[in-house]
Formats: C-alpha cells, sequence, structure tokens
C-alpha cells in the first residue's frame, strides 16, 4: 500500500485498461453517446463532467454494460464487451460501482451486502469474505455499523458501504456515477474523503461528479462532456485555468460562479 | 449530555387528565361526534338483542355430546352437539375404514407439525425442502398403504380434513414455486418465455375455477386413449396447482414490480448471474412485498377446496354435509355448519396472524 500511495501524483502506467473505440448509443432517436473515444490506463483518475443530458452517466454506465451500446467497441481489462453474458459477468467482476443513491440490500445487513459477491461470484469461503469485509469497513471507517442494515444509517454512511461492498470484489477499477449527489451537504466530505483516500492509493477511477475541489485535488484529467460527446480532457490544472472550448467555459462559468 | 440540556429546559409535565385514560378514549372513538354516538348505542343494542340468545343456543340449552337425536328432537331449544359427538370421526375422515381411521389422524397430525414447524424463520434452511418432501411422502404411504403391512385403501375412501389438507397444501406448496417461476417468465427479456407465462396466466385466469375442475374431471379423459386414465383426486390436485400458479404469479409480479430499478443494477454491477441476482436479492425482498396477496390467494385457495365436492370428492366440507343426509339425524345443518366453519376459520385465521407476525417481522430488519 506504501508503494501505491507513492504512486500518488503518479505518471500513469502506459498499460490501458479500458479503450472505447467509435462509441455510439441511442435511446430510440435520442443519440446520446457520440463518437466516444477513450482511453484509460492502470492507475489513472479521471473525473468526468458537464451539464445534465451530457451523457457522462451513460458513459460510464457502458463502461459495465449496464446501458448497452450500439456503435463501436469497449474493451475492458482485455475483454470485449458483447453480447456474450459470460464476458459480461467477468468484466463486472474487474469493475466496481458506486451509484448516486447507493442501491444498497435493504434486506441484508451491512456486512452481508459486502460478502455476498465475495462468496456467490468469486466464490470466498465465508470466513474469508467476512474478514476482508470488515477490512474495508474499517477503511471506509464504518466497521462498527456492521451489523445493522441499511436503513438504519445516514446517507453518506450507507454511500461509505457501498464503496466498501465495491471495494471487497477487489476491482481493478471503480466506477463513480455522481456519488455525492444525493447527499445531504454535511455528508459529502465523509465520503469524498474516502474517495481521496481510494485515489491515494492508486486505484484507477472514472468519477462523474460535479465536486470540482475534488477534481483538482485528485483528478488526474478531467473530461468534459456536453450533448454526448466528449469535448475537452486535459489535466486539472489547464482545464481549470485555461479550457479551450468555448463550451467548457460556459460550463465552468456557470458552475464556479454561483 | 441529555441531563444537562433538561437541567436547563422546562420540565417535563403530564398531560390534561381528560385526554388520557379509559374515558378519554370513550369521548374519542365513540362518543365523538353526534352521529358516532347514535352509532355506538345502535350497535350495542343490536349486539345486546343477538349475543345473550346464540348464547343460549350455543351453550346454557345445548344437549352435550352424548346426547341422542331423539332427545334433541323433544327440546330444540338449544344445539344438538350429540351430533357431532356422533359424526365427528366422518366428518374428519370421511369414508376411510373405520378401524384404520388413526393413518387419516396421522396425516392431520403430520401436516399440522410441517406447517407450525415451517413458520419459525430459524428452519428456513434447505432441509426444511428435504423434510416437506418427507413429510409428503409419509402422508402418500399412510394414506394410500399397501406397504409397510398397512391395508390399501382406495384414494375414493378419502375425505374430511385430511382431503382438504392434501389438496391445499400440497397444491400450494407445488404451485408456489411455479408461481415464482412463471412471475419471473412474465418479466424475462426472452420473448418466447415472456409470451408462454403471459398466456398461461391470462387463459387459467381467465376461467372459473369450478369449470376448471369440470375440465379436470369430466373432459380430460375424454382426450386421453382408451385404457389410460388418471386418478380423479390426482386431477383435481392438478387442476388447483394450475389455478393456483396462475394466481400466485401475479400477486408476486406486484412483489417484483415493486423492486427499484437499482436493485437489479447493483446486483448487476456486482457481477451476480440471472440467478443469484433473483435469489439472493430481488426475490427475498420481492416475496416480503408480496405476503398480503400471497396470504390473501393462499386463505381464498384453502376454503376453495370444498369446491371439489361438484366432482364428488368429499372433503371438510363435503363430508360435513354427507354426515346430515344420515335419515335419524338429517336437519342437525346448523351444528352441522358451524363446526365445520370453525374448523377452516382457525385455519384461516392462523394463517392470517402467521402473515402479520411475518411481516412485522420483516418490515423490523429490512426498511427504514
Amino acid at each position: 500500500m506504501s508503494q501505491a500511495a507513492q504512486q500518488a501524483r503518479h505518471i500513469p502506467s502506459g498499460e490501458e485498461i479500458i479503450r472505447c473505440t467509435g462509441v455510439n448509443k441511442w435511446y430510440g432517436e435520442f443519440h446520446v453517446l457520440k463518437n466516444i473515444e477513450l482511453s484509460v490506463q492502470k492507475g489513472e483518475r479521471i473525473v468526468v463532467c458537464g451539464p445534465s443530458g451530457s451523457g457522462k452517466s451513460t458513459m460510464i454506465r457502458c463502461l459495465n454494460r449496464l446501458e448497452e451500446h450500439q456503435k463501436g467497441t469497449i474493451v475492458v481489462d482485455g475483454i470485449e464487451l458483447t453480447n456474450n453474458l459470460k464476458n459480461i459477468e467477468l468484466v463486472r467482476r474487474e469493475v466496481g460501482m458506486v451509484f448516486q443513491h447507493f442501491n444498497l440490500f435493504p434486506h441484508l445487513t451491512v456486512l452481508e451486502n459486502c460478502t455476498l459477491a465475495p462468496i456467490w461470484v468469486r466464490k470466498k469461503p465465508k470466513a474469508e469474505a467476512e474478514e476482508m469485509a470488515m477490512r474495508y469497513l474499517k477503511r471506509v471507517r464504518i466497521a462498527e455499523q456492521a451489523n445493522k442494515y441499511p436503513g438504519q444509517l445516514s446517507g453518506g454512511q450507507q454511500q461509505r458501504v457501498a464503496i466498501a461492498r465495491s471495494l471487497c470484489m477487489n476491482p481493478k477499477v471503480m466506477l463513480f456515477d455522481e456519488p455525492t449527489s444525493a447527499l445531504d451537504p454535511e455528508m459529502v466530505k465523509e465520503v469524498l474523503d474516502v474517495m481521496i483516500g481510494l485515489a491515494e492509493d492508486g486505484m484507477t477511477m472514472l468519477c462523474v461528479t460535479h465536486e470540482m475541489g475534488f477534481a483538482k485535488s485528485v483528478a488526474d484529467r478531467v473530461i468534459f462532456m456536453d450533448r454526448g460527446e466528449i469535448v475537452e480532457q486535459d489535466t486539472p490544472d489547464s482545464f481549470f485555468t485555461n479550457p479551450k472550448s468555448e463550451r467548457t467555459r460556459l460550463f465552468l462559468s456557470q458552475i464556479l460562479n454561483h | 449530555m441529555t441531563d444537562n440540556v433538561q437541567s436547563v429546559g422546562l420540565p417535563d409535565e403530564r398531560p390534561p387528565a381528560n385526554t388520557v385514560g379509559p374515558i378519554a378514549w370513550l369521548r374519542n372513538n365513540l362518543f365523538n361526534t353526534w352521529y358516532n354516538a347514535i352509532l355506538t348505542v345502535l350497535v350495542l343494542a343490536l349486539l345486546g338483542s343477538a349475543i345473550p340468545p346464540f348464547v343460549d343456543w350455543l351453550f346454557i340449552n345445548a344437549h352435550g355430546l352424548d346426547a341422542s337425536s331423539a332427545v334433541c328432537r323433544k327440546d330444540n331449544s338449544g344445539a344438538c352437539w350429540g351430533f357431532i359427538g356422533e359424526k365427528l370421526r366422518f366428518i374428519l375422515f370421511g369414508t376411510f375404514p373405520y378401524e384404520q381411521q388413526w393413518r387419516p389422524l396421522l396425516t392431520i397430525v403430520i401436516f399440522i407439525t410441517l406447517l407450525v414447524a415451517s413458520c419459525d424463520r430459524r428452519f428456513w434452511k434447505p432441509w426444511l425442502g428435504l423434510v416437506w418432501i418427507a413429510g409428503f411422502l409419509s402422508v402418500a404411504v399412510l394414506m394410500w398403504g399397501g406397504v409397510l403391512g398397512l391395508t390399501p385403501v382406495e384414494n375414493t375412501l378419502w375425505g374430511g380434513l385430511p382431503l382438504t389438507l392434501i389438496l391445499s397444501v400440497i397444491g400450494l406448496a407445488v404451485a408456489f414455486p411455479a408461481a415464482i417461476l412463471l412471475a419471473l417468465g412474465r418479466r424475462s427479456n426472452m420473448p418466447a418465455v415472456k409470451v408462454l407465462c403471459v398466456t398461461y396466466i391470462e387463459l387459467i385466469r381467465g376461467v372459473p375455477l369450478i369449470s376448471l375442475l369440470f375440465m379436470a374431471s369430466v373432459m380430460l379423459p375424454l382426450f386421453l386413449p382408451n385404457g389410460v386414465s388418471i386418478d380423479k383426486l390426482l386431477r383435481a390436485q392438478i387442476a388447483f396447482i394450475m389455478f393456483a400458479a396462475a394466481y400466485m404469479a401475479e400477486a408476486i409480479r406486484g412483489g417484483l414490480q415493486a423492486i427499484p430499478k437499482g436493485q437489479y443494477e447493483a446486483a448487476d454491477g456486482l457481477g451476480l448471474s440471472y440467478w443469484q441476482k433473483m435469489l439472493k436479492i430481488i426475490l427475498p425482498q420481492a416475496l416480503a412485498i408480496a405476503i398480503p396477496p400471497l396470504v390473501n390467494t393462499f386463505i381464498s385457495f384453502f376454503k376453495d377446496t370444498s369446491l371439489v365436492i361438484i366432482i364428488g370428492l368429499y372433503d371438510l366440507l363435503g363430508a360435513g354435509k354427507a354426515a346430515l343426509s344420515d335419515p335419524s339425524w338429517r336437519g342437525f345443518y346448523r351444528e352441522a355448519y358451524l363446526f365445520v366453519g370453525v374448523i377452516y376459520w382457525i385455519f384461516c385465521f392462523s394463517m392470517s396472524k402467521y402473515s402479520q407476525k411475518l411481516e412485522r417481522d420483516l418490515n423490523r430488519s429490512h426498511r427504514r
């Protein structure tokens, strides 16, 4: 872990883990994703931003095929996402996802939420899965709630459990779909702190968020999307100080000067 | 910390005396408006005039279990429980050979034990299914006989409560998993599966149960080749299963539809397979939501088994009716139907009470 921490401001490993080529998607007649070209390297931390309806959530949901793309190729960890169910399941094991509304399983305790997939998908023995779950729950600082049900926790606590649940699968990539948008303001920080910790440990992350502070402090790259296309991608420094496109400038002025 | 806050705040006071206690309850619930007060008085008067005569008939003037019909006919101001005393075994066990009636009795005991044991959530383990299968097998051996030195008994002689329990418990136990598959099939992405399930459900639901029973008993044999015959009881059992499955599938589908999309996505996102997702995430929640409509179906099917009388099977109600055809006891229908009704009511009310408890237990753990 210390080695990973040293890589905090790392030079990307050069090893590609996600590659999207000419990805297009339509909802009926509506063209949501237009020719998405995206390459993500191991250890990269990417923040995706853009106005609502710009397709940013749809794009990251395509990466573990919660949404299906209709044209182009998406290759994750060497596996192309097609209709092949086995491949989809293989990719999903390696790609963790954190949702805006947490989506914890309300009929299972916090601990059971975390051990379910390792036991049934990774076929881990129960004791081992529980030990690992407790380790990750400690890491998101919620271990003392392990035997409670999600309904008994606050939003921030639930989102931290959701992060731990994903981590228990030891994913190679973590996708965050607006993880703080449904939280009360005072709970945003506790979730962001956990995410910053993950980023510092070298986790490959794609994060759809409006938290520009988070983007500035941990992202290697910021992607700006508008109307289904990637308009601009750059390091946070030049993205925020020197945006190239007019659309980016307009978006930044709207979210930064309110 | 809380102590601190309280010591500086205002002290707690008792609520005003006229808002708590029995007097306040009466005023709030029975006499809160003038029309409610009138209704209360009317209902009390009605109960007052109906209950004492009924109690007189039921207990005070009633003849005991050993009373003969002659005694009862002479003084008919009270119930004649002698009818039940004499016909009890016929109503409970039908025409099962008299000296062998310990076998249906044991069947009833096995069923009730299985049902009561299954109410305990600690027993909800895979082995419970095996226990049930073993229970069904021992019921079959007990009722049919022919092995282990038991005299064979034709199932045309079965009747009474064991028949009601066999039809309803076995029927619902088989129909329940079938209903889950139908409900999942109806929501499936595969068009063929979906069309098949929708067609089945809509077809069966659109037909009265009686007509399905008639078809099973009268029409089905016409379609079978000569010499092949399916047992009448089995045909009725199959008709029940088909009917119950279609109804329960719709109750379960209601539960499935109440599960938010996010639950499916979270399960998918973790890499769970379709069946893992359904068995571990979706169905436990959907079935908990579907408890009220499911229990509704259970209760109505338990009572609907009495319809088999139209195809010549004598279940609990049928045996009660048949007991009245004894010339010396003709006319004691109040006692017969009251007795049978009470048995039905005990079963149905227990189901209802248990389902309420289950709902409370599940809600306590899951929902906010």
